[in-house]
């Protein structure tokens, strides 16, 4: 059995660049050429296509499955449901909640219920239109505040976690809401909703399940993390581990929702099942409920201050709608919860995070991880304080901002660096753009673009800025580690870690870590899979850290033997460059970071290893009559530790921000009575090139942050955290408007309370 | 075209072209067989013709990831009937540089950092090529308004915009 995956390798990377050089990727050519196998691009022969039988309703009993049409159709070769599952009926990323195909009742629209196999892909699909589900329909429960104390819908409960931090001292309120020590500050309150966003990838969920005749099998699959669902497939399928392999296949793009299964264990139970090779790939509409969506939410806010500024206490209340099934709610709430307060100096406060099951889409991973939602929270209250205050919001920020040895609102000292306010000083700082500078494209500038809808007179401008951070890495005591071996051979390196690669660049990452270590420019990345040891998620901002530390250690490993056998480690000497070039070297390392805690019962305790900080000052010009925005100017400021290649550091920068962007303007999955409205990107709309004019970089702060590799952290996420909260802070003040949710509709302009 | 005959209607759409048609693709002739008569042109470039760089986002056509030409127009393939386009010229990204030699665009996408997931981009490198080939010389606005039908969820397109820049810039430098 053969398949084309050769074009996924990334091959030999001419020339490997050092570390700090804006290095191209060793895959851009085959990417730029149409070459590279993505995981819809690979094929089998004699190889059948898959198809997914889902749920139409939010929440249903399942009376009964008529399979016989579908299996009576020629070219059908299977119809399984969850009879046929071998082993464990249920998967999921932190509990096996989920069921691999529902047996006695659907919880989503959109869960699966049975998988065909037939010979070619319309076969597939009119196969599954062919299998007769009768429902008997329940009605679903979609609100999350009402989950908290309702009827559960799930053997696990509603409450998938309740989360209280408790940190400080913060006296009890009264039923009034005061407390007699906070008598005299200035406070504000608001409460604050985030729609639920989609990753909206542009490769869809696609993989390949090849089974052998020994009863194993090899799954090709886009996905972010190999060895969990490795588990997760043989659990389900009943096999040890060593009878799945996992090979990343071409990954377009991930931002999360690939972190969970989705067609994983069908594709493997399907090929099982017929002894052919399976392929499935979802359409956009399949997509959309394929996978999980980040968390909506609804944040009740008060903050406490002095007459100076100083913030004294925060309480917050977070309700967080994780969906139908748990994937990492746990871990989004505990996020949420741990940096509710942004990155200030907060000596008290009470942080109640729910998050809760509902018959919603399930809800998981998303870049940011539950720091988006109170971002978006904390900074609309840091501008209401300000304004009560009569303080300057920058100023505000600056008076409070966190400066490493301060706690977090967990009590974790900060130990590394933590250049909050150089990162909001460059911000605010960077030049304004021209008043005028909505004329160089005539109308495709104003709002409404080629609509051809604004009038100028009726255009309004507003700036504003907000800053945000997060952990980078898993916390919460979880041993998060990643798995690197580097060989040499006549003076080759290949490096094999099941990192994988969905974009972010780890490929270039690994090339330039060799060569700056080794001296050795030729450097191979072997394909991602599990052969090798996990290399973990590539989530969490952690694969620079996790993955780059391995490979790190791994080629330090190499140098410290050639060291050893010649008395230099100096990669230049004659001696050093011989003894790499005339003998073989392999080392294969596990790279751990520095182990944390779980948080204790008022939420307290050291469970993050680092983190992460970034700034974004956004310009908008709005239509206050047709309730049009348009992107004029979006700043950030980040810190990254050290610049391992500048020009990847720029695409997470700007990438990052527009998909914040999206989340402030226009992205949102629209549920009514637990149906998806928008399931295809006619009406979920993800920003145009013309929607995200004017990305600029105001600073990139560098700080060398100890234990990382060359002093590097993690880029990915921050750029998503604060730019929604900076772009909608900016209609804010263009429009005066309280816009308390996020993404801000047209209505909500044209409509909306004045503040 | 030729005549349209009905086969066991539980497989594929159920209308197969009797015998089959010849579709122009790259400056070969490609017999297309074991279509059925609704096949995108997307559908049978991929799994007909095994010509994989055209990629299938959205079905929808507002995407772009499958963007060729059709008789030189930038076109969605998702969206045009295979078997209407038997008497075009359809070029793909697979026309444009060689294996292991990329054409201009494609070397300035890569350079730029134009290139994330790449999912994207063989549909950005089709109409960035038809771009040029129309305006050498475009203002950000011209970039901005060409490519707006080509959506990207890595980059938000700073390097995409850069890398048509640095093609524009180096063919008026090179007098080509």
């Amino acid at each position: 059995m053969t398949i084309t995956d050769e074009r996924t390798a990334t091959g030999i990377g001419p020339r490997a660049p050092r570390i700090g050089e804006s290095a191209p990727r060793p895959d851009g050519g085959p990417k730029a050429q149409g070459r590279f196998a993505f995981s819809s691009d690979l094929f089998a022969a004699d190889m059948l296509w898959g198809h997914t039988v889902r749920s139409p309703h939010a929440r249903a009993h399942i009376i009964s499955i008529d399979t016989s049409s579908a299996v009576a159709m020629v070219g059908v070769h299977c119809v399984l449901t969850s009879s046929d599952v071998p082993g464990r009926a249920t998967f999921g990323l932190e509990f096996a909640d989920q069921p691999v195909l529902a047996a006695d009742e659907v919880r989503y629209q959109g869960e699966a219920v049975a998988v065909v196999a037939a010979v070619d892909a319309d076969t597939a699909r009119r196969a599954a239109d062919a299998v007769i589900v009768e429902y008997e329909l329940v009605t679903p429960l979609t609100h999350a505040e009402t989950a908290i104390t309702a009827e559960p819908i799930h053997p696990d409960g509603n409450v998938v976690r309740h989360l209280v931090i408790r940190h400080g001292e913060p006296g009890p309120l009264t039923n009034e809401g005061v407390d007699p020590t906070l008598d005299g500050l200035i406070s504000v309150s608001g409460t604050y909703t985030v729609g639920m966003q989609d990753q909206a990838p542009l490769g869809t969920e696609a993989g390949l399940a090849i089974p052998s005749d020994d009863g194993s099998i090899d799954l090709y699959v886009s996905t972010q993390w190999l060895h969990v669902d490795r588990d997760q497939v043989a659990a389900s399928l009943g096999l040890p581990i060593d009878m799945v392999r996992l090979t990343l296949g071409g990954v377009g793009g991930a931002f999360g929702a690939r972190e969970d299964c989705s067609l994983q264990i069908h594709l493997c139970l399907m090929a099982l099942a017929t002894g052919r090779p399976v392929k499935m790939v979802y359409d956009r509409a399949e997509s959309f409920v394929g996978h999980v969506h980040r968390h909506p939410a609804v944040m009740t806010y008060r903050h406490w201050a002095h007459a100076d500024g100083t913030i004294e206490r925060v309480d917050a209340r977070l309700v967080l709608d994780g969906g139908a099934y748990a994937s990492s709610s746990a871990a989004v709430i505990a996020n949420a919860a741990c940096f509710a307060a942004g990155p200030y100096r907060v000596p008290h406060a009470i942080i109640d995070g729910w998050v809760v099951r509902t018959n919603n889409p399930p809800c998981g991973a998303m870049r940011g991880f539950g720091a988006v939602q109170t971002c978006f929270a904390h900074e609309a209250q840091m501008d209401l304080l300000a304004d009560a205050l009569g303080m300057d919001p920058v100023a505000l920020r600056l008076h409070n901002a966190l400066e490493p040895g301060d706690q977090i609102l967990t009590g974790q000292v900060i130990g590394g660096t933590a250049p909050v306010a150089d990162v909001i000083r460059s911000c605010a700082d960077a030049p304004l753009p021209d008043q005028d500078s909505t004329t160089s494209g005539g109308v495709y500038e104003l709002p409404g673009g080629a609509g051809r809808t604004t009038d100028r007179v009726d255009v309004r401008r507003g700036t504003a800025l907000a800053v945000g951070f997060k952990n980078l890495m898993f916390s919460e005591g979880f041993d998060d580690f990643s798995t690197a071996r580097v060989r040499v051979e006549h003076g080759v390196a290949t490096v094999t870690c099941a990192c994988a690669e969905v974009g972010q660049g780890f490929v270039t990452l690994a090339q330039q870590i060799v060569h700056q270590t080794l001296g050795i420019d030729f450097v191979t990345i072997a394909p991602a899979d599990t052969s090798i040891g996990s290399a973990g998620s590539t989530s969490a901002s952690r694969q620079t850290w996790m993955s780059g530390g391995a490979v790190l250690a791994a080629a330090e490993a190499i140098r410290a033997r050639i060291a050893a056998a010649i008395g230099t480690d100096d990669i230049t000497a004659p001696d050093f460059v011989r003894a790499l070039a005339d003998n073989e070297w392999d080392e294969l390392v596990e790279h751990h970071h520095a182990p944390t805690v779980a948080l204790d019962a008022d939420g307290q305790g050291d469970a993050h290893v680092s983190f992460a900080f970034a700034a974004h000052r956004a310009t908008v010009d709005v239509d206050l009559e047709l309730g049009l925005v348009k992107l004029v100017d979006l700043v950030t400021s980040q810190d990254v530790g050290r610049q391992l290649n500048p020009l990847q550091l720029l695409g997470q920068l700007e990438g990052g921000a527009t998909q914040g962007v999206g989340l402030a303007l226009m992205e949102e999955i629209l549920v009514a009575d637990g149906l998806v409205m928008n399931a295809s990107f006619t009406d979920y709309l993800i920003p145009t090139i013309a929607d995200v004019c004017g990305l600029r970089i105001g600073a990139i702060i560098e700080e060398a942050e100890p234990g990382a590799p060359f002093g590097a952290k993690g880029v990915g996420e921050p750029p998503t955290i604060s730019s929604t909260a900076a772009v909608v802070a900016a209609v804010r003040s263009a429009t005066g408007l309280t816009l308390p949710r996020t993404p801000v509709r047209p209505t909500d302009i044209a409509f909306g309370e004045r503040s | 075209m030729s005549e349209l005959t009905r086969t066991d209607d539980s497989i594929g759409g159920g209308i197969e072209a009797a015998d089959g048609y010849r579709l122009h693709v790259n400056g070969a002739a490609r017999e297309v067989t074991g279509s059925w008569i609704g096949e995108s042109l997307l559908d049978v470039l991929r799994d007909r013709l095994g010509l994989y760089g055209a990629k299938g986002a959205c079905e929808q056509g507002e995407c772009g990831s499958c963007s060729v030409t059709v008789d030189g127009t930038v076109v969605c393939a998702c969206l045009v009937l295979a078997a209407s386009v038997t008497e075009s010229e359809i070029a793909t990204v697979e026309s444009l540089g060689e294996p292991g030699q990329l054409s201009d665009v494609q070397q300035a996408f890569v350079e730029c950092g134009a290139v994330q997931c790449g999912f994207c981009t063989p549909g950005l490198i089709v109409t960035v090529h038809d771009l040029l080939d129309q305006m050498p010389d475009p203002a950000e606005h011209d970039i901005r308004a060409s490519l707006v039908g080509n959506l990207c969820r890595c980059t938000g397109y700073g390097r995409i915009i850069e890398a048509v820049l640095v093609v524009a810039r180096r063919r008026r430098e090179g007098g080509s």
